[in-house]
């Protein structure tokens, strides 16, 4: 255990009170944090849509309504929680903290900061810098499918059934192209550690977020991350696990009061978890110019700045996830489960390649471009046989007849 | 003394054949919500020529009853699906929970009354209502409507329809998970719907068009507030052209769904934008003109593929010929009266009554009592949104009908559901319920 633990640069040596009281604190901001930024979110959404859709949004709880979501929370913990007759109890109690607890877990290795001092010992940013950090995201987003398979399984009803098998089939179809799109960068970054990866990207110069930066590098896999991470949140317009117009309220149907209140927080906490994940690893995490008139130890530089950097990178691709929310059309099933499994996951696997080989040539000392371009086009020739070999869906239907 | 057989337990089941205890597992599961049992359906009756439904495998379906309580069947309308995963097998809509009895009201109110009865059944274009309801009695009465009642008619229809088709655009939004789409068509809806109060004082149910004419006449300043609110809804049309029509998620979410063929809809009475969808341009307006419509100029749009595509975008298209016609009674509303001056039929002005016994006495004979229609039979019917609405009514001489029976057009086009909805998905259901775009109150009358 201890060499585990050990791997964080702060619990490197003896363990004393100090060393506790900073992991605790760390732990419990980072707590605070990630809640009050749902909390913030949601609101924030809801303003925004309702901008978008002409409408004015909450403007009654707080200044612009700002405690909307805090309102709507206490109200959903004091309401009757009602269990079906025919639910699995143990499992339907159990589902809503299987779903919330990967979301938290998964925001523990995203650094949020640079490098800094507290308490007298220096430490990352960050709740704890896994050296399998990618794998770790994986596995709690995996994780994060038990929840609302179970939740809809467990409820004894037919239309939260219906959600949680579109559930299991989505997640995990999605789960694929996720690992692979993230395997782009890893290949890259030649690290599994999330602080590693930020490390890699750091800003040296004003041309770095295209030079450093990993969105450029890892176009073909960034976009792949940014659709796979919409549908691994069951995320509009990828939402047909709670979709309303079909099936009632999906998974969630029988759920009330605080249990209901804890999915509908999971799955806006997986929103944000996810944008700061991507931004861990295709915009530079926290990096970002630092002001050059301060010294580099400033504590403006140490501590501010590489937050607001991150900050701002996260909002903004939150708020392009509140637009795509309020513009796209609902996709149907089974478009999502052929555009999964026919586009995204081939066209994952052949950058994967593509990637590796350039790496390969750059250590071989290869023509990098020769080297690029032949990849390519093999790639493109064994996009090309695999289509050939896909029944056309005429075809599949005629087969299956 | 004789003792008797120990009585078993539980009543020993005799042995079945394995074919009926198929047919007895069919029973049990379709009376297991206790459902109807589901017919064939329509599509395989016209297939087969009338004949079984093909014996399929009766193992891992299962029978979902979408509604009556559901965000997305449009009122109270029940859908009994039997599902293969996410495949519906085959559907069945189960219609009567807005029963509200309003045929047979309509046999305990006098025809002044009336109106306000029929107005409540397709709440969302009222005035096809109240407009069929009004022409009716007018045919028995044989009573000759002024022009400018007529223009003011079909003026309010049109807006009626731009109402209705707006409330379409924004609930087939909804239900295909555009949801910002519900708003916008909302948004449109409510200045049209603000026409509806500023000329007739209600939002809705207006009770406007009445037998004899209309209730008032139009108000100060009428042409600029309807060119206003034509031009609002020129704007929003555009706007969800832009949003939705080249959209490639809208797209394949509605092209090429809920098929239905022209046969089809004349084989069970289909009418209005789904059977005009299918390539048949059958529009009463131009094929039947009453009102004014052969003195205006618009357009009848058909397509011709008879998917859920099409059927969204001609009544895209016909709020857009809808504002032409309004613009052009906003041009040529002839002067005159706007009810007829027959005080048997229309009540005399409020301030005549103050001066003139002869004037309060129709007054109270009109509104007690109301007026005598001659005995006979008649059926009228105009363009509404929806389809065909009709109206047959029945006169022993009285002043209540003795039988008044509306043809509510998503009654019939709701039996489309059948023959579109069979073999697709979940969400195809929901895509297709919306673009038959029933109202619930027309069903069930």
């Amino acid at each position: 255990m201890n060499h585990l633990l050990a791997l964080d640069p702060l619990l490197r040596g003896s363990v004393t009170w100090s060393v506790l009281a900073v992991v605790l604190i760390k732990v419990v901001v980072a707590f605070v944090i990630l809640l009050v930024a749902v909390m913030l979110y949601i609101w924030a959404m809801r303003k925004v849509i309702a901008d978008m859709q002409n409408r004015i949004g909450p403007n009654r709880a707080g200044p612009y309504g700002v405690l909307q979501t805090l309102a709507d929370g206490i109200k959903l913990f004091f309401k009757e929680q009602s269990i079906p007759d025919s639910a699995d109890c143990p499992v339907f109690r159990l589902a809503p903290y299987l779903s919330i607890m990967p979301a938290f877990l998964m925001f523990c290795v995203v650094p949020i900061g640079g490098t800094v001092s507290i308490l007298g010992h220096t430490t990352y940013l960050q709740v704890v810098d896994l050296p399998i950090g990618a794998l770790f995201i994986l596995a709690m987003s995996g994780l994060g499918v038990y929840g609302v398979m179970l939740a809809g399984w467990s409820s004894g009803s037919k239309y939260p059934l219906l959600g949680s098998v579109r559930a299991s089939a989505q997640l995990l179809s999605y789960e694929a192209a996720f690992g692979l799109a993230i395997l782009g960068v890893l290949i890259q970054a030649g690290t599994l550690s999330t602080h590693e990866i930020f490390l890699q990207q750091h800003w040296t110069n004003a041309w770095s977020f295209v030079t450093h930066w990993f969105w450029l590098k890892t176009c073909i896999a960034f976009g792949i991350f940014l659709i796979a991470a919409l549908a691994e949140t069951n995320h509009p317009p990828f939402d047909l696990v709670e979709a309303e117009q079909e099936l009632v309220g999906g998974f969630n149907t029988e759920y009330t009061g605080i249990r209901f209140a804890i999915f509908f927080l999971a799955e806006f906490m997986n929103v944000i978890t996810m944008s700061a994940i991507a931004v861990t690893l295709f915009l530079g995490g926290p990096s970002g110019p630092s002001l050059g008139f301060l010294s580099a130890n400033n504590v403006i530089n140490v501590w501010f700045l590489p937050m607001i950097w991150f900050l701002v990178k996260v909002l903004a691709l939150l708020f392009a996830t509140v637009w795509v929310r309020a513009s796209l059309p609902r996709i149907r099933y089974d478009r999502l489960m052929s555009f999964g499994w026919k586009w995204l996951i081939e066209i994952a696997i052949l950058w994967v390649l593509v990637t590796a080989t350039v790496q390969v040539a750059n250590v071989e000392n290869w023509n990098s471009f020769v080297a690029a371009a032949v990849s390519v086009v093999v790639a493109v020739a064994a996009y090309g046989v695999l289509y050939a070999a896909m029944p056309k869906s005429d075809e599949l239907i005629e087969e299956i007849r | 003394m004789s003792t008797n057989p120990p009585i078993p337990l539980r009543p020993t089941t005799k042995p079945l054949s394995d074919a009926l205890s198929k047919e007895e597992e069919r029973l049990e599961r379709q009376t297991d919500e206790g459902a109807q049992e589901l017919r064939p359906t329509t599509r395989e009756v016209v297939l087969a020529g009338g004949g079984m439904w093909p014996q399929d495998d009766l193992g891992d379906t299962m029978i979902i009853n979408m509604g009556p309580q559901h965000p997305s069947t449009h009122g109270v309308l029940r859908l009994m699906m039997e599902l293969d995963g996410e495949d519906v097998l085959r559907i069945k809509p189960v219609i009567g929970y807005l029963h509200t009895g309003m045929e047979k009201t309509g046999e305990e109110l006098t025809y002044v009354q009336g109106t306000t009865n029929v107005t409540r059944m397709d709440y969302a274009s009222n005035f096809a209502n109240e407009l069929v309801y009004s022409m009716a009695v007018e045919k028995l009465v044989g009573v000759e409507v002024p022009e400018r009642a007529t223009w003011i008619r079909m003026m309010m229809c049109e807006l009626s329809r731009m109402a209705s088709h707006l409330l379409f655009q924004a609930t087939n939004g909804m239900d295909i998970g555009a949801v910002s789409m519900m708003l916008y068509g909302w948004r449109e809806r409510e200045e049209v719907l603000r026409i509806f109060e500023y000329v007739t004082g209600l939002r809705m149910n207006c009770n406007y068009i009445r037998p004899g004419g209309v209730a008032v006449d139009l108000p100060d300043g009428w042409q600029q507030r309807i060119l206003d609110v034509c031009d609002l809804v020129v704007k929003g049309v555009s706007e969800y052209d832009e949003l939705l029509s080249q959209n490639p998620i809208w797209r394949e979410r509605t092209v090429g769904l809920g098929i239905i063929t022209t046969e089809e809809c004349l084989a069970l009475s289909i009418t209005g934008p789904i059977l005009r969808s299918t390539g048949f341009a059958w529009d009463l307006r131009k094929a039947q003109p009453n009102l004014a419509y052969d003195q205006v100029e618009f357009d009848t749009i058909y397509t011709s593929n008879g998917d859920v595509y099409d059927r969204y975008r001609i009544r895209l298209y016909e709020i857009l010929e809808s504002v032409r016609i309004v613009r052009q009674c906003v041009e040529k509303m002839p002067a005159g009266d706007y009810r007829v001056q027959d005080k048997k039929i229309t009540p005399p002005p409020r301030a005549r009554i103050d001066e003139s016994m002869e004037a309060l006495i129709h007054h109270f004979k009109l509104f007690t009592e109301g007026f005598k229609v001659p005995a006979g039979e008649t059926y009228v019917s105009v363009e509404s949104p929806r389809g065909e609405i009709g109206c047959y009514m029945v006169s022993d001489g009285s002043s209540k009908p003795v039988r008044m029976h509306i043809r509510g057009p998503s009654f019939y086009n709701l039996q489309a559901i059948d023959p579109m909805g069979t073999d697709s998905l979940v969400a195809d259901a929901v895509a297709i319920v919306s673009s038959i775009d029933p109202i619930m109150g027309e069903v069930d009358r």
